[in-house]
């Protein structure tokens, strides 16, 4: 008997005309692991999916793939969701995918964490990049939606801590696919004219899919580039986004958001209170110490009765009017003493007491004083001077010896 | 002056006065200088009403500045 021949081509459709009927395979979800992941230019993506016994060949076309909202990579565990048929020119099936999840953890956590490794390895989280908040802001930015509790609340307890702040609300959608746009529109544009010192970003709770917008990498990088200071107050207090991770401060919630910004006017003034105190209590002391000083001098002698100074001056002049006195006296005693001495010297030697004893003093008319006879002639006048009285005389003879004295 | 700028010569008038080392003329002085400023930032605090605005874009593409009310 002759067996029928088919061509391969036929063969091929008549199983995938098998699987194309099969209810199963027309939809069916399989687990397993991505390997051999490869994007095409063409925006397909190709890739194995396997488990600990076999393999299967997977394609996600383009139109699908875009929906995806992670990146998935080689050894990560998926649940895919499409059909399988088969690819007819190579004769081999495929399941063409439709849907593409994380097992385990949601799609948007692992975008979430590959985002956030990502990031951090650009050093956009870096402590050393993050500004200080500025002490007592003069104008806020606030950019948040318009609508809703979260700036509400922000603007009450900033009203109510610190009205002295001016705040200018940049209303933005704060979900949806168009928020990350908005959101950096905002932050740009108050860098862009200085309009504050300070930006507030962020929204009240909700899912990961509410709160998505600030887990987007354009806002981040927007947070990142700003150069005013930026509080991120996403959701609630478990709530971590990226924005909380790149701003310069994290705040739990909006309203910590609006603690965090401002001091607060109660606590303001019983610092200025305090101050004034202190200040007091200084100038107070200042003066206490001043006073006690003046009194101490003012008890001292001498201020007490000023006349001790002169009566102190009197007593020293006095004893130094004496010891002068004292010292002239002695002076004088002495002076008299030797005063005395010569002149009892003097009197000793005085040519009166020699006359006295019977010498004479003879001179020529001269006025010269003769000791020598040699020096006069008969017939010279001499004056003979006695003790008392004078001889006017003339010479009548000499001699001419002279006696030794 | 602004407010921060006040608070903070105010913290330095105390501290020159209770470091001690400031001649006594001096310190009246600076005592009369802070008691002015607690005054003016009391003041200031006291009477402060908060602004508050909102940027929106005019049909022109313009931001313009409006005021914004709250629900208190």
């Amino acid at each position: 008997m002759d067996a029928k021949v088919y061509s391969v081509s036929q063969i091929n459709q008549y199983i995938k005309t098998i699987l194309d009927r099969d209810v199963l395979l027309t939809n069916v979800c399989v687990s397993g692991e991505l390997s051999n992941y490869k994007v095409y230019p063409s925006g397909h993506h190709y890739f194995t999916l396997k488990d600990a016994e076999g393999a299967m060949r997977c394609v996600m076309f383009k139109g699908s793939a875009m929906r995806l909202r992670f990146r998935p990579e080689n050894g990560m565990k998926v649940l895919v969701t499409g059909r399988v048929t088969v690819f007819l020119r190579d004769g081999a099936y495929q399941l063409y995918c439709e849907f593409m999840m994380p097992e385990g953890a949601g799609d948007l956590h692992v975008a979430f964490e590959q985002l956030k490794q990502k990031l951090q390895a650009e050093g956009l989280f870096d402590p050393s990049h993050k500004k200080p908040i500025p002490a007592y802001p003069q104008k806020i930015a606030i950019i948040t939606s318009s609508a809703g509790a979260a700036v509400h609340d922000m603007l009450r307890i900033l009203g109510k801590r610190y009205p002295l702040c001016k705040v200018i609300l940049l209303p933005v959608r704060v979900q949806g696919p168009e928020a990350p746009a908005e959101i950096c529109e905002a932050i740009r544009y108050v860098n862009r004219f200085t309009l504050a010192d300070l930006i507030i970003t962020g929204r009240g709770g909700g899912s990961i899919e509410d709160l998505w917008a600030f887990n987007d990498e354009r806002v981040a990088y927007e947070i990142y580039r700003s150069q005013i200071p930026i509080i991120s107050a996403v959701g609630h207090e478990p709530d971590v986004t990226i924005s909380d991770y790149v701003a310069d401060l994290r705040a739990a919630t909006p309203s910590n958001a609006a603690e965090l910004a401002v001091p607060d006017q109660l606590e303001l003034c019983q610092k200025l209170q305090s101050l004034e105190i202190r200040a007091k209590q200084a100038i107070s002391g200042q003066l206490q110490f001043q006073r006690q000083r003046v009194m101490r001098l003012k008890g001292s002698r001498t201020l007490q009765d000023p006349m001790n100074i002169l009566r102190d001056r009197g007593m020293i002049l006095d004893h130094l009017q004496k010891q002068l006195a004292a010292a002239m006296q002695q002076q004088l005693a002495g002076k008299r003493q030797k005063f005395i001495g010569f002149a009892a010297a003097m009197e000793a030697m005085s040519p009166f007491k020699v006359l006295a004893r019977g010498y004479s003093m003879t001179m020529n008319e001269r006025g010269r004083v003769v000791t020598d006879a040699a020096v006069v002639q008969p017939g010279d006048k001499i004056i003979v001077t006695l003790s008392a009285g004078r001889l006017q005389a003339i010479v009548q003879e000499t001699e001419g010896e002279t006696y030794d004295i | 002056m602004t407010f921060e700028e006040s608070i903070q010569r105010l913290e330095e008038i105390v501290r020159q006065m209770e470091q001690g080392s400031v001649p006594l003329e001096e310190s009246l002085k600076l005592f009369e200088e802070g008691t002015a400023l607690v005054a003016a930032c009391t003041g200031q605090l006291d009477s402060a009403e908060q602004k508050i605005v909102q940027l929106m874009k005019s049909p022109s593409g313009d931001p313009v500045e409006l005021p914004f009310e709250t629900d208190s």
